[in-house]
């Protein structure tokens, strides 16, 4: 049997044990109260896997006015997504007139040869005339507030397409897990 | 309508649509002093509703009067902090 001269000599945990552990606890409660307090800005991450003309557009409006908003953002651009990125193609990018309800002709039509032209021609005269920013501009206009525009090495590699391809402030040469690890910690994930 | 404060910079963004307004007020705020008030002229009627939910959610910015001149939306932002 031990001599030992604690108050308490049964199982149970002594006074000075709990005292400890409610010192512990309140430190711990104070250090994630405050942690809580200073979670910085709102993140959003989107992950972009199209390449019409149309398509190309929600991703880039929602990062930029989130930027404008002070959140730290990260557009995952994959598959045709990567085209938007693509300083060549992203001018070239054409909406689909095939399956596209608001088209106003049946799909044998919308599938004739020059088509997709004549529809994408209608659209970009109807932004010109309504004051909408361009492609190219929503992307400068994201880089310039800071928005992470990532293009996925897998679907680069698969699509050949080079890191010089893309605007100069695209973040080439990331997978999966960098998109996880920002999309974790976001208050928005999207895809689109 | 008139406003009763004193204007430092005046934003016009008539002609552009969804998101500029609010990226260019938001732009031409981080350039403002402390205290100064910005005026933003838009033909974008989401705007109104843009501006509003920009300021209502972002720190060191109030927004004093929005005025929907009909053709034109105005509106007065004043830099509240850093």
């Amino acid at each position: 049997m031990s001599t030992d001269s604690a108050p308490t000599a049964g199982d149970g945990p002594t006074r000075e044990d709990l005292q400890e552990q409610v010192e512990t606890l309140r430190d711990r409660v104070e250090s994630l109260e405050a942690a809580a307090d200073d979670d910085g800005p709102k993140k959003m991450t989107i992950v972009a896997t199209q390449g019409s003309f149309d398509m190309a557009y929600p991703p880039l409006i929602l990062a930029s006015t989130a930027a404008a908003f002070g959140w730290d953002v990260v557009v995952f651009y994959t598959f045709w997504g990567l085209d938007v990125l693509h300083e060549k193609k992203s001018r070239k990018l054409k909406l689909s007139a095939v399956g596209n309800p608001n088209m106003p002709m049946p799909n044998a039509l919308a599938a004739l040869p020059g088509m997709d032209r004549l529809a994408t021609r209608m659209m970009e005269k109807r932004i010109a005339d309504n004051g909408t920013a361009t492609i190219e501009e929503l992307i400068d206009v994201s880089l310039d507030q800071g928005v992470d525009l990532q293009a996925c090495q897998m679907t680069m590699d698969l699509m050949e397409y080079d890191a010089d391809d893309f605007y100069d402030g695209v973040t080439a040469g990331v997978g999966a897990a960098t998109a996880l690890q920002h999309m974790a910690d976001s208050d928005v994930q999207l895809l689109v | 309508m008139n406003t009763e404060f004193d204007i430092a910079e005046t934003l016009d963004v008539k002609g552009a649509s969804c998101p500029m307004p609010v990226i260019k007020t938001s732009e031409a705020v981080g350039d403002l002093d402390v205290g100064d008030v910005l005026e933003v002229l838009a033909t974008d009627a989401g705007s109104m509703s843009d501006i509003d939910g920009w300021a209502s959610s972002t720190d060191g910015v109030e927004l004093l009067e929005q005025v929907d001149g009909g053709d034109v939306y105005k509106h007065y932002l004043r830099k509240t902090g850093e």
